[in-house]
């Protein structure tokens, strides 16, 4: 009612305090006030009856017909029954805008503030023969659960648990300190070390079924260096050129790659990473890191009598071509890392050997979008192995991916491995891919 | 000692140049909101805007020269309404720039007090394409939300940078000025043409549309991100048939084939329109993209024969 009331009264004293005025003044003018008095008069009368209306119909207990505002005031609407707004400022950061859905009663408003969820699920299929490395013929190789969100203004947080054939594992789990004087980037918890680029990817966002051979053999396999531990990073100032060093210290436990049978036996990733864009549509990426821990060579009956290194050397570079206009249609992406291994071990295990093992192994590949939902590759892999650098496996991949949308792909992948010790092995593997849940960055 | 008196006249100088240099400097993800800064801060702001307006904006690549972008940045202006999810996030967290992540002072999201369209109601799922859930981001299609941008920018900029408060106020009402004159220009151009029916690639226009009265009847994707499919295109073809529609517009990241074979079918016509500052060449800043937009469209249908 306080609307009508108080248009009323305005109404009323302008109809007072305008003839006043206007008896002061030349009939003219007398006449235009008593002109814009009716227009108001007219304008107050709509105004009313309108908001009447509007009064009637909530009493009858029906949605009210909103009198159209003025199309100034129409900014967004205003949030429906049953969502709750988002302070500003959650978005862009993974986190949501505008109104959101509350179940419940209106109290539950503090989901809003639940982590972005998705899994991803990856199922892998082989066909052929592999004695040496045989994979099974179909598995659910790996659903991975992710959970992000902004912690509080000076942090985020990300999980990903992974629910793969042998268990759960938390794949990484760590704390991102964005908000640091100096320029500086520290995450803590157990995360993928930023060894090269394939070490620190997510199987899911890998442009092949597998890992090339030189992970395999060299880097700790599929879950390579994957440690709890602590990372810091910075911008090198260099002008147009993109330049991150980034120092790492983990427990010193990765897979088969690092062993810590003391709490001194700590291992250590140094990464230096140059980016630039050569033109709008292409780019190059280079990198070189450098690994360091205690190998499982020494232990003996649970011993640690060798207290034997391994140390790792890697480059890698990336170019990728993706022309602007048609970006979602075609672009190409060439990969290559060389990683060379020095790992220490009894002698006796290779009788002519100095103690040394020095391996080295890399791979080349290209990928190219031919069409918004098609995607062919190849891979050239080969690797000696870290513990016998007289093995030598090589293999070839050809791969075809169909992205039936964002949130799916299916792939094939015609794998050929001749190694060192072993048959060759000719094998077909196909994957599915599917995502459900919060929208995650695109790779990159 | 003239050496010494030169060292202290220029140590003393340093904190004036550095004032003069002390330039708000502006990152955005689209041009459109580049070239809406750049309006009101003049040349008390520098603006980098990281996505091109020929770029599809759903689809664009977090590459590490932007971390550069966005780590320097006083200001981060977002379209949000998720278009950038896809981008953005791990661009602020490398950043390492607290000045700028989301609540902070200079992050400001422009979509906070437009108005936005398709807003879903009801349950949505990813069974309707890459649907965005808080309503369609390509609001800034529309002048008056343009100028509701403005307004966000030139409160955002005099909070940031008091002294030039009416400065901004009055670069502000200026393009206030300017962008009421050209409305009325592209009203005049297109009023002949309202409840014209026409067929648009993705769903990147409803604010335009709304605005100027035309009518979409359809879209070449069937679903919001979903690429087209011969069954789909085949209805396109039978509703523009129906419903006596003639112009198919794409924005100018699509492929151009399928609308064209649409067109050949119903005897119609494919149009670019640029969907941003910098779609085309001709879009230079936001009001020449409108410019752009209207003309051509009111060719369009003149040449198509009106209504």
């Amino acid at each position: 009612m306080r609307p009508i009331d108080c248009a009323r009264a305005a109404c009323i004293a302008a109809a007072f305090l305008a003839p006043r005025q206007a008896a002061a003044q030349t009939p003219d003018q007398a006449q235009q006030v008593q002109q814009q008095i009716d227009q108001l008069r007219q304008e107050f009368n709509q105004r009313i009856s309108a908001l009447e209306a509007q009064l009637a119909a909530l009493q009858a207990g029906q949605a009210a017909p909103a009198p159209s505002p003025p199309e100034a005031a129409q900014g967004a609407p205003p949030p429906p029954a049953g969502t709750v707004e988002v302070p500003p400022g959650a978005a862009g950061a993974g986190g949501p805008t505008g109104t959101l859905p509350i179940y419940g009663t209106a109290s539950l408003g503090s989901k809003i503030f639940n982590p972005d969820m998705a899994v991803i699920g990856d199922f892998l299929g082989a066909a052929g023969r592999n004695t040496t490395d045989p994979q099974p013929a179909l598995e659910m190789h790996e659903s991975e659960a992710s959970f992000q969100a902004i912690v509080d203004p000076y942090a985020r947080a990300d999980f990903f648990i992974s629910f793969g054939e042998e268990g759960v594992e938390l794949e990484e789990g760590f704390l991102t300190l964005n908000t640091l004087p100096g320029g500086f980037l520290a995450k803590v918890g157990k995360m993928r070390a930023a060894f090269g680029k394939v070490n620190s990817l997510h199987n899911h966002v890998l442009p092949w079924t597998d890992r090339p051979l030189v992970t395999k053999n060299l880097v700790g396999g599929e879950d390579g260096i994957d440690d709890a531990g602590i990372s810091v990073s910075r911008l090198i100032p260099a002008g147009t050129l993109f330049l991150e060093a980034t120092g790492e210290v983990y427990r010193g436990d990765s897979s088969d790659l690092f062993k810590s049978s003391k709490r001194g036996d700590l291992a250590y990733v140094a990464h230096l990473r140059g980016y630039h864009d050569i033109s709008e549509s292409t780019n190059v990426d280079l990198g070189a890191s450098y690994s360091y821990g205690h190998n499982d060579a020494g232990i003996v009956r649970a011993e640690d009598i060798g207290r034997f290194t391994t140390d790792l050397f890697g480059v890698d570079a990336t170019l990728r071509w993706r022309p602007l206009t048609r970006a979602i249609y075609h672009q190409f992406v060439g990969r290559s890392e060389v990683v060379w291994s020095n790992r220490e071990q009894f002698r006796t295990l290779r009788p002519r050997a100095s103690g040394h093992e020095r391996s080295v192994g890399y791979y080349v590949s290209g990928d190219y979008q031919f069409a918004r939902r098609w995607w062919a590759g190849g891979r050239y892999d080969q690797s000696e192995r870290a513990e016998d650098s007289s093995i030598l496996d090589r293999g070839g991949s050809a791969v075809l991916t169909y992205w039936p949308s964002e949130f799916s792909q299916v792939r094939g992948q015609y794998r050929r491995t001749n190694y060192g010790d072993g048959p060759d092995a000719n094998e077909l593997l196909f994957q599915f891919q599917f995502s459900i849940g919060a929208h995650g960055a695109h790779p990159f | 000692m003239n050496t010494l008196k030169f060292i202290l006249a220029f140590l003393l100088a340093l904190p004036a140049i550095a004032s003069a240099q002390g330039k708000l400097n502006v990152v955005s993800t689209t041009e459109d909101l580049g070239s809406l800064a750049r309006e009101i801060g003049g040349d008390k702001v520098s603006v980098t805007a990281l996505a091109k307006g020929y770029q599809d904006p759903h689809f664009v690549d977090p590459k590490p020269s932007f971390i550069l972008a966005v780590s320097r940045a006083d200001v981060l202006m977002v379209v949000g309404r998720e278009l950038e999810i896809g981008w953005l996030p791990p661009l602020l967290t490398s950043s390492r720039n607290a000045k700028i992540q989301p609540g902070a002072n200079g992050y400001l999201d422009a979509s906070l007090n437009v108005r936005i369209l398709e807003i879903p109601t009801g349950q949505i799922t990813r069974a309707m394409g890459d649907v965005h859930p808080l309503g369609n981001p390509h609001y800034w299609l529309e002048p008056g939300n343009g100028r509701k941008i403005a307004q966000a920018i030139r409160d955002k900029f005099s909070q940031l940078s008091p002294g030039n408060a009416s400065y901004f106020a009055q670069r502000y009402s200026d393009f206030d000025a300017r962008l009421a004159a050209a409305e009325k220009r592209w009203d005049a151009t297109l009023a002949p043409f309202k409840g014209a029916k026409l067929v648009t690639f993705h769903r990147s226009w409803p604010n335009f549309m709304e605005r100027w009265g035309l009518d979409v009847i359809g879209y070449v994707e069937p679903k919001p991100g979903i690429p087209p499919t011969p069954q789909h295109t085949l209805e396109v073809i039978d509703a523009m048939k129906r419903e006596g529609a003639k112009l198919i517009v794409v924005e100018p990241y699509f492929d151009l084939k399928t609308p064209q074979s649409i067109a050949t079918q119903v005897g119609g016509k494919v149009m670019v329109l640029a969907p941003s500052v910098g779609g085309t060449k001709e879009a230079t800043d936001y009001i020449a993209l409108f410019e752009y937009d209207v003309n051509q469209l009111a060719a369009a249908f003149k040449q198509l024969g009106g209504k």
